[in-house]
């Protein structure tokens, strides 16, 4: 009894000691931090974006996350790549020619251009990456349409497709990789864009370095040596340490944020490419019919949703389109609807629901911008008697219910510009699409639809993707509400930031300011 | 011996049951990793490989067999979010923080909440008992998270001497890492200290009138040697208890601290593999929350014995 006793108070007296030890040493170390800090801040390590969502994998041809995607466009490049102005420009390729028919693709490998690892981009290289992007993704890839890819000389690649496309260069932004390196692609890929990959760290970050050999430097000029994407999943810590000075850039501010930082920080503003809205599953019983589903369309105000939500500063919109996309928007569709709780009650009570009817709205929990958007149609919606219950899931339930089961009423979300091909967002609302989640079904569109494929006239492609929107609009497809205002800021350390209407957060533009 | 070899097979069926459990679980719930690894635009073959792949195409019973089979030899299999990380590489780059986040939490908590419990306990009813019982009241009604915050803004945004989210990795420097860690461990601390002290004090305060202190005190010992000596060992008993449910908390890994410091430790990594259901990390994650709260239940039972040799024989 007594030797344990002993035993016992020797080692409290020892954990206490070491105890106090220690926290002497945290007190110390914690104001040697102080000058420690000051000299971080001189010699600065290099330009850091934060982002809220992960990149998981760095395999270009995996990626399927808007975050992902727009990291990677720094390190990969397609025959062709995304402009600011939401066109494309020859990138692996120097040009390219398009025949009459818009059957055959014919492709000039850039002279001198090489990957990261300094071995030159071959024709070869070109046909096993869109040869093993069409495998990744089966029968639904875009490049499917691929019959043949031929090689007729070192410089030369030439694709024929099954069938006329003249959309069809938007698909061929998908990164060029390199044969030789080919069982290193989901870890060590190597790329021909401006930056090179460094270290992918899960969870923490993704470094990145200039890549000194990149066929565009020169017209580029002096962009930054180094960068680092630094993964923060919760939005207001990334926000703290935006303000404390740990990352130099983040998106999706919203207009509160925006108006509590100083003159360090210079404010892009931009749009999210989101067409974002209430979706409406048309197979649910009060919504088969159009009355309601434009009944629902007058209930909602959308001035009230842009106001409480951006600060007034969204695109209004009432149909799938992108404004911003000029080449493609019908700004006529703008104009069908009007803030009009009497239109809406009477168009209700024509289809048969006077008394309104009970409407489930799902949501995934995880998206606070799509939450609250729900919380105010629910309010809006009870002006005309549509009583809404809001359903928050997880998201990977959304996923597999809403999307892919279509096992829902009604749903908030944004869909994202994954593609500058029209006819990859149209394809949402055709009749037997696998990914038409809203059940659409309207064979005046589906004929357009059809005709915009199979049409290679510009002009005529215009006029028909119009047509589509209009009907889209006119129909109550779904409760299109806004493209969200994003505001991206950036310490004024760095100048040149620029957006684009694609995901792509394209850091060689950036410069160290003068 | 033969107690522990009671005490290991109980924490082998434990592991077996609660491996099972998380298995069926996930398989009730909806969510796929397939599809939420591949996101809305994956077309549907895409899919169905990928299943395949991980695969999640064949019946449960026969997915938790050959998880169980790879998982005695020690393998855990790939995570299906990161695509070039091992489920061992993933926790062993995670765990090494949270383990040191606990140690610094569970420092502070002792040094601090101890000299505290016994004070609060030796004046009792007196000024000083009345303010450690109120500021211990308060710390106890804060939630750690916005402790958290509002340390980050103070320490981070107002005097500038801690750099918010610059956490530094334990490879990388060592004092850097641990100098970063101070702040979440008090968070993690604050509240804990708080209700140490209360144990602690009642504790101590249930003891001090039994037969053996007067005895101590009639054999000529001052207060401190009574109250130290003789009444502290005793009046532990139920503290540790206490001390060691919150050490197994943290090394579950505090989520919501993790969060608001951007630790990469475990709370962080398991929530993000449950959502995105990452079932081959999610298992090992649970295995190992379920081993340290059993592990340290055991440790309890030892030092039990040795603070009070009556137990042995219980």
């Amino acid at each position: 009894m007594k030797k344990v006793s002993k035993v016992l108070l020797g080692v409290t007296v020892l954990m206490l000691s070491a105890a106090l030890c220690a926290c002497g040493g945290g007190k110390k170390n914690e104001s040697s931090e102080t000058a420690n800090s000051s000299s971080t801040e001189t010699t600065h390590e290099g330009f850091i974006f934060g982002m809220t969502q992960e990149v998981t994998s760095v395999d270009p041809h995996m990626d399927t996350d808007a975050a992902t995607r727009g990291v990677l466009f720094n390190v990969f490049e397609g025959l062709v790549k995304a402009t600011p102005e939401g066109d494309v420009k020859p990138a692996v390729a120097s040009e390219y020619t398009v025949s009459d028919d818009a059957t055959v693709y014919t492709f000039t490998v850039r002279d001198g251009i090489t990957f990261h690892d300094g071995n030159a981009v071959t024709p070869e290289d070109i046909k096993y990456s869109l040869e093993r992007s069409a495998e990744i993704d089966g029968e639904s890839s875009a490049l499917s349409a691929i019959s043949d890819i031929a090689i007729p000389d070192d410089k030369t690649v030439v694709l024929t497709l099954s069938a006329p496309d003249s959309e069809f260069i938007y698909n061929l932004t998908i990164a060029i990789l390199e044969q030789a390196n080919d069982a290193n692609q989901g870890t060590a890929p190597v790329g021909t864009g401006p930056f090179a990959i460094k270290e992918l760290k899960e969870g923490q970050y993704l470094d990145l370095v200039k890549y000194d050999g990149y066929w565009d430097a020169a017209a580029l000029g002096d962009y930054i040596p180094s960068a680092r994407f630094k993964f923060i999943s919760d939005a207001q810590t990334a926000f703290m340490e935006l303000k404390g000075g740990s990352i130099d850039a983040l998106q999706y501010l919203t207009s509160d944020q925006i108006n509590t930082l100083g003159d360090e920080y210079n404010v892009v503003e931009a749009t999210m490419m989101l067409v974002h809205g209430l979706f409406l599953n048309n197979q649910y019983e009060p919504l088969q019919d159009a009355r309601v589903r434009q009944a629902l369309n007058y209930a909602i105000d959308r001035d009230q949703i842009n106001e409480m939500m951006f600060g007034g500063k969204s695109q209004l919109i009432q149909t799938h389109g992108y404004p911003t996309i000029t080449a493609w928007y019908n700004a006529d569709t703008e104009s069908t609807y009007t803030h009009d709780v009497d239109k809406a009650k009477e168009l209700l009570a024509e289809a048969g629901y006077e008394g309104g009817f009970d409407l489930e709205i799902t949501v995934p929990s995880s998206y606070t911008q799509h939450v609250q958007t729900a919380e105010i149609i629910a309010d809006q919606f009870s002006q005309i008697g549509v009583n809404v219950t809001l359903n928050q899931v997880e998201w990977s339930s959304w996923l597999e219910d809403v999307y892919r089961g279509r096992n829902y009423q009604a749903t908030v979300i944004g869909f994202d510009i994954s593609s500058l091909s029209p006819a990859t967002w149209y394809k949402r609302y055709y009749s037997t699409s696998s990914n038409d989640m809203t059940n659409f079904s309207n064979a005046d569109y589906d004929a357009a639809y059809e005709a915009a494929l199979a049409t290679i006239d510009h002009e005529e492609k215009h006029s028909l993707y119009g047509q589509m929107q209009q009907i889209l609009a006119e129909q109550g497809a779904s409760v299109f509400i806004e493209d969200p205002a994003d505001f991206i800021a950036i310490n004024s350390k760095y100048t040149g930031y620029t957006t684009y209407p694609v995901s792509a957060i394209d850091l060689s533009l950036v410069k160290v300011a003068q | 011996m033969k107690y522990f070899v009671k005490k290991f097979i109980a924490l082998i069926i434990t592991l077996l049951v609660i491996s099972l459990l998380t298995f069926t679980a996930f398989s009730v719930i909806p969510g796929d990793a397939a599809i939420s690894k591949l996101g809305v635009e994956a077309s549907p073959e895409a899919i169905a490989k990928l299943q395949a792949e991980y695969g999640l195409d064949k019946p449960l019973p026969v997915r938790y067999a050959n998880w169980l089979g790879d998982a005695l030899h020690g393998d855990f299999g790939q995570s299906y979010r990161y695509d070039r990380m091992t489920v061992a590489q993933l926790l062993g780059s995670r765990l090494p923080v949270t383990i040191l986040l606990a140690v610094m939490s569970f420092i502070i908590i002792v040094v601090i909440a101890v000299p505290l419990g016994m004070l609060s306990a030796r004046f009792s009813g007196k000024w000083l008992d009345v303010l450690i019982n109120q500021v211990t009241q308060i710390t106890m009604a804060i939630p750690s998270f916005f402790l958290g915050i509002i340390l980050t803004y103070i320490f981070g945004l107002v005097l500038k001497v801690f750099k918010t989210g610059g956490f530094v990795s334990m490879e990388q420097d060592l004092g850097a890492c641990i100098r970063y860690l101070i702040l979440p461990a008090v968070a993690v601390s604050l509240p804990k200290i708080a209700m140490v002290v209360k144990y602690l004090r009642n504790s101590v305060l249930s003891e001090i009138d039994k037969d053996y202190v007067r005895t101590a005190y009639s054999k000529g010992n001052s207060e401190s040697q009574v109250l130290y000596g003789h009444v502290l060992r005793n009046a532990l008993i139920p503290v540790i208890t206490f001390v060691a449910m919150v050490v197994a908390e943290i090394l579950a890994g505090s989520l919501v601290i993790e969060q608001v410091f951007s630790i990469p430790g475990m709370g962080r990594l398991l929530i993000t593999s449950i959502s995105t259901r990452d079932y081959p990390v999610v298992q090992a994650a649970v295995l190992y929350i379920t081993s340290v709260v059993v592990v340290i239940n055991f440790l309890v039972d030892v030092l039990y014995q040795l603070a009070d040799p009556r137990v042995r024989t219980a």
